[in-house]
């Protein structure tokens, strides 16, 4: 039981150290596998725990992009404070979609659509607003200094964000040993069971949607300083929030370390498909299309809940083993019967 | 007044094409409960075809209907019997990332195969306006609102009046049941889904000739057609006609007396007061 544990510290410690040695391009690579593995898990908080699909999430992304970008450019403000302005728009958008949908319940599909909707109402206002420079988007003029949110390496880079997928991933570990965990995956297997044990589902959805929306809007912002542009396809287009799904799916939604892996498996594997095809660019999303269709044909659980699955399976197969459940074994063992 | 004329025409014709696309949506929906998010990618395919009939052929951007129709028919009849059949039982959201999966593959492949280019298809003989008064009807979409109607007519009939089209509103109904009364659900489902895909192939063929062509160009109408069938109920055959026609005399108002490129905002705003308003009655037949 302890041994996953001391794997995945280790694994923590070579990513720690891995800037260290890794070359520049490989450093870029693992700054975007980060990336994705800290957007994607904003996404299962919401998506895989508390099963409200959302493929819309690039609505958060823009909205911290944009947020953060525009601060810094129009007024100023360092990006390091316009990320929690942009968490805050974020959480109101995803506050508003959430009491548009779940006062009425609405779920699945017209979830999804309405998720959508909204990245796509977003990306049609910035086009059309002068304000965030049309369609022509926000460059973010060179000025690397730590305390604008901007870095002459990439090591920099990559710490941040390594932090912000670590701290992420602990919180998610937390709240699915917590109540509000039990809750929302109470919620995913079966809402009317839920509510009729006390589960304010309603709040429950809420909660699970604003921290996911803010939290995805730090991405945003990472994701915009990194590149020093940000412009309306980058920010709402729905390959943006395909990107944020597709680890979690392919990693296992509603698992603590699901959409880590899957990142870690997905974007190496769609930046390959961007070098090796870089003439023709839309190599990259036909692999990412065919990987999602055949994850959910052939894995559906992803990759982390089919492990999870085969360790219960074997478990159950091999019986108990150790002396404490021994014990109970034989205690219980009249009720087998 | 004219101005208002004027918008109101034009929003209904490119309404009754709206319809056509959601009716092939809502088909699909009604008898699979699957939403298909790659009926756009259909759609665009079905552009395709005509284009290159049109460029290497030069055949007339209509006489292609048939070919854009059969073509896209059997690919949707394969994309149901290899990829949606697996699906049929899988949670909702799974069966919505397999279609938008299917999305990405076509929309991309067409990316690759065609290049991001805007193509148009331009026939001098259809191009050009009918003048009533002093309103204009733009030739091609006058034929192409014609044909939609037809055509949505023409399939009502054939729901109503055919075997087949009674087997698939009988799976519509009841899987199970029609399965019990010796319909062969498998096939009724390839069908449903091939015709679905022809109909976004249609829609797609008659919008050619006065729409630019690219990769993304379905993107666009299958966030509309969404709206339109939510607008009509799912499942609501002629429900989607109308939210069709509403989609399309709003989007023509707004682009006329607002400033600034937001006629798509309007769709997605309707949508939005939809679900606040409406909400309950959109469910139409999704009950199982």
């Amino acid at each position: 039981m302890k041994r996953p544990y001391v794997i995945i510290g280790l694994v923590w410690l070579l990513l720690a150290l891995a800037p260290l040695v890794a070359s520049d391009y490989v450093l870029h690579i693992g700054i975007l596998v980060l990336m994705y593995a800290y957007l994607s898990q904003c996404w299962n908080i919401m998506s895989g725990y508390t099963g409200q699909f959302s493929f819309g999430h690039a609505a958060f992304f823009g909205t911290g992009a944009y947020a953060s970008s525009v601060l810094l450019t129009k007024y100023g403000v360092s990006p390091w404070i316009g990320m929690w302005v942009g968490a805050v728009a974020a959480m109101l958008i995803g506050l508003f979609i959430g009491f548009l949908s779940f006062r009425f319940r609405l779920k699945g599909a017209y979830f999804a659509l309405a998720t959508l909707a909204v990245a796509e109402i977003l990306r049609q206002i910035i086009q059309n607003s002068e304000f965030f420079n049309k369609t022509m988007g926000i460059l973010i003029p060179l000025d690397p200094n730590p305390l604008m949110y901007q870095f002459e390496s990439r090591i920099p880079y990559y710490y941040v964000i390594f932090i912000m997928a670590t701290l992420l991933t602990l919180l998610v570990y937390k709240v699915s040993k917590s109540k509000l965990g039990f809750n929302m995956v109470a919620i995913r297997e079966n809402e009317d069971a839920a509510r009729s044990l006390g589960v304010d589902a309603y709040r429950t959805k809420m909660i699970a949607i604003g921290l996911s929306s803010a939290l995805t809007a730090l991405g945003g912002t990472f994701y915009a300083q990194y590149l020093l542009l940000i412009e309306p396809p980058l920010a709402f287009a729905s390959n943006v929030s395909i990107s944020i799904l597709l680890p979690s799916i392919i990693g296992g939604a509603g698992t603590v370390l699901g959409p880590v892996i899957g990142a870690f498996v997905i974007t190496p594997l769609g930046e390959i498909t961007n070098v090796l095809f870089s003439s023709t660019p839309g190599v990259q999303f036909i692999v990412y299309g065919a990987i999602l269709v055949l994850v959910i044909l052939f894995l559906p659980e992803g990759i982390v809940g089919w492990v999870l699955k085969r360790m219960r399976l074997r478990r159950v197969q091999k019986g108990p083993e150790t002396e404490q459940t021994t014990g109970k074994r034989e205690k219980y063992a009249h009720l087998k019967r | 007044m004219g101005l208002l004329m004027q918008s109101l025409v034009d929003g209904i014709l490119i309404g009754g094409i709206y319809g056509l696309i959601g009716i092939g949506l809502t088909l699909i929906f009604g008898v699979m409960k699957i939403i298909n998010f790659a009926q756009g990618a259909l759609m665009m395919l079905g552009m395709y075809v005509t284009y290159w009939l049109f460029t290497l052929l030069g055949m007339n951007p209509y006489l292609s209907l048939p070919f854009s129709a059969i073509a896209l028919f059997l690919l949707g009849a394969l994309i149901q019997r290899g990829v949606m059949e697996r699906v049929l039982d899988a949670p909702e959201h799974n069966q919505l990332l397999v279609t938008m999966g299917l999305m990405l593959i076509l929309e991309n492949a067409a990316l690759v195969l065609f290049s991001p280019d805007f193509r148009t298809v331009k026939v001098e003989s259809l191009s050009g306006v009918l003048a009533l008064g002093n309103i204009h009807f733009e030739k091609t979409k006058v034929i192409a609102f014609a044909f939609a109607l037809l055509l949505t007519f023409f399939l009502y009939w054939f729901l109503q009046n055919t075997y087949l089209g009674k087997a698939i509103r009988a799976v519509a109904i009841d899987r199970d049941g029609a399965a019990l009364s010796g319909i062969q659900v498998r096939r009724v489902n390839m069908i449903t889904f091939g015709i679905g895909a022809a109909l976004a192939a249609v829609a797609g063929t008659l919008i050619t000739p006065f729409l630019y062509i690219t990769p993304t160009v379905g993107e666009v109408f299958i966030l509309k057609a969404f709206v339109v069938v939510v607008l009509g109920g799912l499942g609501n055959f002629f429900g989607a006609l109308v939210g069709g026609l509403i989609i399309g005399v709003s989007e023509s108002l707004t682009s006329v007396y607002v400033p600034g490129n937001y006629k798509e905002l309007a769709t997605f705003l309707i949508f939005i007061l939809v679900l606040l308003f409406r909400p309950t009655g959109l469910f139409g037949r999704k009950e199982r």
